[in-house]
């Protein structure tokens, strides 16, 4: 309080002026929040712009234009987009639950992981077996208990002897990604190539089946339902009422009787779930293979877009397309200028920057200090 | 007075949180050899004022004058190198060092010589008449016993202006009287003190002078010779206000629940209640007091299903049909399935009876959220419930849906006692139900407790104003290190009475038997 009174303010009426230290955010309509984020999209532009300018000498609205060209460019470009926002949402979804609990899932990866591992082995060893109306679901629901295992196990030691779940969850990725090495070896074609290679090329079975002429429209489909199915599970279910106390207090949930334990383990089980569905989605729908980075990191920004949206799924949407659209721009952009990689990761570092920090201006309002004149 | 210098004087200080005055222009004057109580209900803008003498808030305006010369305090630090210092409300020790060891803690004097500083604190203790022993560690202390230390402390640094913000809240009525004669011969040393509370009778009994601030606005200096509690209360509330509670005989007071003998140890393994028996009856108003943390809050949690026993029974007799049921190790859910209708007013109002980022009516449904077969969640029924509670008992909110920690303490507590009573209860648990209320505020929370007793409810209400206990309480259950050291009656009991019991320790109950 002593230190922030840097800044002269002389005119004597603001002392009505709110301190900076005061949250304001219930006092912030949602207009004012939408144009201070405006705002700080707005500010990040001309700042990259600069940078833009002063490390490679290009012209930045070439550069903004093709980093809008690289996301809407041709209707391919469209459904890449689509699918990568899908994908990610997938798993930001999933991950929500846990962390309106309070419970840090930093496990989405090796979750959804699992999910792919299970799809791809039903592809490999039912495939010949089973017709795709069957196999299908077969693959889904093995995908969505084996994330869901793979959320129970960390769950389970939580609820039971307390044990750190940031820890436990991230472990579990890393062990996720030894089985998929491991099961790599013997699934491996050709022989010695390391590589799954696409399976079931020519039957396609076991292959999301293609609607409207649209390889990525089911799953895009299947998410937006997701999505729909989530924010109404958090925001009118018991479940989710009851995940909304036990992350803001334990104590009051346990004082209700709410049970804790039993909210814990299941509401891991859910998040788990769905992460298994996206794991699902990306071997069934998308890749048709799988490597041991076949997540490639979602489920760890899928904690960035879900805390960037509040835990609303319906903001989701935004966040997670803000995320792709930066990420799909910035490869475009060095691509296209015959770039390094990491200018574009710089521009894409600057403009999260100002939108996270935007939170802040939305949060606090900063007063000037009036200071004594005599310290002046 | 006249010929008295002014030690600290204060001139249209200002301090603003948000768009709140903390306070408002507000100047007062201290003088040497004397001691100012600052008077005022909870959010009056006391502690905020002290703060800004200790150096702890800057203020927005205003200027602060010692010994007659114009002061900038902008740090704990340059208020000591100005004599004054502050006494906190939760002290600020470090409980693995000696009582010297914590004295001379950030004093930077070039050397490091406890020796010195040793007989310096036992010349200190002589001079006041404090009972220190300078080489026990903080944790082995009593709470009294850290006052001192913090008290000794702040003389150690040479102050001469002493700010002590509720420093009688954590002491039994022996303590205070302890404190309040060393306070005394400080003051004829000629220090100023000033402490800051909310209790009429110790600043009637203590102060030379009694400077009353109103919604962060000084509101007057009264001389405490000239001055009743009458008065004084009309200050501080800025109008005419009842200070008498209501108490009916108890009508029909039949036993609803038993305890006896439960024993329950906490999370570090250490015993909080030691063999407690009671009874409380319908249509009664029982008091249980005590020194902060001999298990008051344990005991209510044991109650109501949220603290495991090690033994002993707690047992529920229905009104109606006169049947017995066990409570004891029932999780609040079990107890609520057997019909056993317990409200619990918890200490811990946004940490565990709310939910601080709910709004109201997320806040109703806490209790009823589970009626019904569907999965989802009704909040027609709570809104109703939450729209006549706001107007029953005069809540101050935006609407019902604005999250309750944004709510002032007194509208928080309303919520909560509000929810809690709308479910009719049959036994009504209060832990400190009027902790950081208004005297406005406080009235209403008796007056609800009142009716409940009356309706024939069972009301336990843990309270720490012993003042009020005797007031409000037909009978008065004093815990003393978790054991149960006296059951009193309300209406025939003293304070001194209360006082004894609440120190009183186990072996000496078990002597006198």
């Amino acid at each position: 309080m002593n230190n922030n009174g840097t800044t002269i303010n002389k005119n004597a009426q603001q002392i009505h002026e709110p301190l900076f230290q005061v949250t304001k955010r219930a006092y912030t309509t949602w207009q004012k929040a939408w144009i201070i984020r405006a705002v700080a999209i707005a500010v990040a532009l001309v700042i990259c712009a600069v940078v833009i300018v002063l490390v490679t000498g290009l012209n930045p609205l070439n550069v903004y234009g093709t980093m809008f060209e690289g996301n809407f460019g041709t209707e391919r470009k469209i459904w890449n987009l689509l699918r990568e926002i899908a994908m990610l949402l997938c798993v930001s979804l999933a991950v929500t639950p846990a962390f309106k609990m309070k419970f840090w899932n930093i496990g989405a990866e090796g979750q959804s992981l699992i999910g792919a591992l299970a799809s791809v082995a039903c592809m490999i060893y039912l495939g010949d077996k089973l017709p795709n109306g069957v196999l299908i679901p077969v693959m889904l629901i093995s995908s969505v208990l084996a994330g869901a295992l793979w959320g129970l196990i960390p769950a389970y030691f939580k609820a039971k002897f307390n044990t750190n779940e940031t820890l436990f969850t991230l472990m579990m990725n890393y062990i996720a990604m030894q089985l998929v090495a491991f099961c790599i070896v013997f699934w491996e074609n050709p022989k010695n190539s390391n590589n799954v290679g696409v399976i079931n090329s020519s039957s396609k079975s076991g292959w999301l089946p293609v609607i409207g002429d649209q390889k990525y429209l089911l799953p895009v489909l299947i998410v937006a339902l997701l999505t729909a199915v989530m924010f109404i599970y958090l925001r009118y279910s018991k479940q989710g009422y009851e995940i909304s106390v036990v992350g803001e207090s334990q104590n009051t949930a346990k004082y209700v009787g709410i049970n804790v334990k039993k909210v814990v383990l299941r509401t891991m089980a859910i998040s788990g779930a769905i992460c298994g569905i996206a794991g699902f989605l990306i071997t069934s729908g998308v890749d048709h293979s799988i490597r041991s980075d076949t997540i490639g990191g979602l489920g760890f920004t899928a904690i960035m877009v879900s805390w960037l949206a509040k835990f609303n799924p319906i903001y989701m949407v935004l966040s997670s397309f803000l995320i792709v659209f930066l990420e799909i721009g910035a490869s475009s952009i060095a691509t296209d200028f015959k770039l390094n990689e990491s200018i574009a990761d710089v521009l894409t570092g600057i403009i999260l920057f100002f939108i996270i920090g935007s939170e802040f201006f939305i949060q606090y309002k900063l007063k000037f200090h009036k200071r004594d004149k005599k310290e002046a | 007075m006249s010929e008295k210098r002014i030690a600290l004087g204060l001139r249209n200080i200002t301090k603003v949180f948000g768009d709140k005055y903390a306070n408002k222009n507000v100047s007062l004057d201290v003088y040497h050899g004397e001691i100012l109580s600052v008077l005022g209900e909870n959010g009056s803008g006391k502690t905020s004022l002290m703060n800004v003498v200790a150096g702890i808030y800057t203020p927005d305006y205003g200027q602060i004058f010692i010994d007659g010369k114009e002061v900038s305090i902008n740090s704990p630090k340059d208020a000591f190198s100005f004599n004054v210092g502050m006494i906190h409300q939760h002290f600020k020790l470090v409980d693995v060092f000696s009582a010297t060891e914590n004295i001379v803690l950030g004093i930077d004097d070039g050397g490091f010589d406890l020796k010195k500083a040793r007989e310096k604190i036992v010349q200190i203790a002589e001079k006041y008449g404090f009972i220190i022993d300078p080489d026990k560690k903080i944790y082995d202390m009593s709470v009294s016993e850290k006052q001192t230390v913090e008290i000794i402390r702040v003389l150690y640094r040479g102050a001469d202006i002493l700010i002590l913000d509720e420093p009688t809240a954590v002491l039994t009525p022996q303590e205070t009287k302890v404190l309040f004669n060393v306070l005394r011969r400080m003051r004829d040393d000629g220090k100023s003190i000033i402490i800051i509370t909310h209790k009429l009778h110790e600043v009637l009994s203590l102060s030379d002078r009694v400077a009353v601030l109103r919604k962060g606005e000084y509101a007057g200096t009264v001389i405490t010779s000239q001055t009743n509690e009458k008065e004084l209360t009309e200050l501080m509330v800025g109008g005419k206000a009842d200070l008498n509670i209501h108490r009916d005989e108890p009508k029909n007071a039949a036993t609803r629940l038993t305890v006896s003998g439960i024993n329950c140890k906490n999370r570090e393994g250490v015993t909080v209640l030691k063999d407690v028996s009671f009874e409380a009856k319908a249509g009664e108003i029982l008091g249980i007091a005590g020194i902060a943390g001999s298990g008051q809050r344990e005991l209510l949690e044991a109650i109501a299903g949220l603290q495991k026993l090690e033994d002993g029974e707690v047992v529920y007799i229905d009104p109606k049909t006169h049947e017995k049921e066990n409570l004891r190790n029932k999780t609040p859910l079990e107890i609520r399935e057997m019909g056993v209708r317990l409200s619990f007013v918890p200490e811990d109002r946004l940490g565990m009876g709310l939910v601080g980022n709910m709004g109201i009516v997320d806040n109703m449904m806490l209790r009823s959220y589970r009626k019904g077969h569907s999965m989802f969640v009704s909040r027609k029924e709570p809104k109703n419930l939450a729209d006549e509670i706001i107007d029953r008992l005069h809540i101050v909110t935006p609407d019902a849906e604005t999250p309750v920690r944004r709510l002032s303490g007194g509208n928080v507590q309303k919520v909560l006692v509000g929810r809690e009573i709308a479910a009719a209860p049959t036994v009504l648990m209060a832990a400190y139900p009027v902790r950081g209320l208004d005297i406005g505020a406080s009235h209403t929370i008796y007056d609800l407790l009142n009716e409940q007793k009356k309706k024939g409810v069972a009301v336990i209400f843990v309270g720490e104003d012993l003042d009020v206990l005797i007031e409000l309480c037909d009978r008065i259950m004093v815990l003393s290190g978790g054991a149960v050291s006296g059951i009193v009656n309300g209406r025939q009991t003293t304070k001194e009475e209360i006082g004894l019991l609440m120190t009183k320790s186990k072996e000496e109950s078990a002597n006198e038997q």
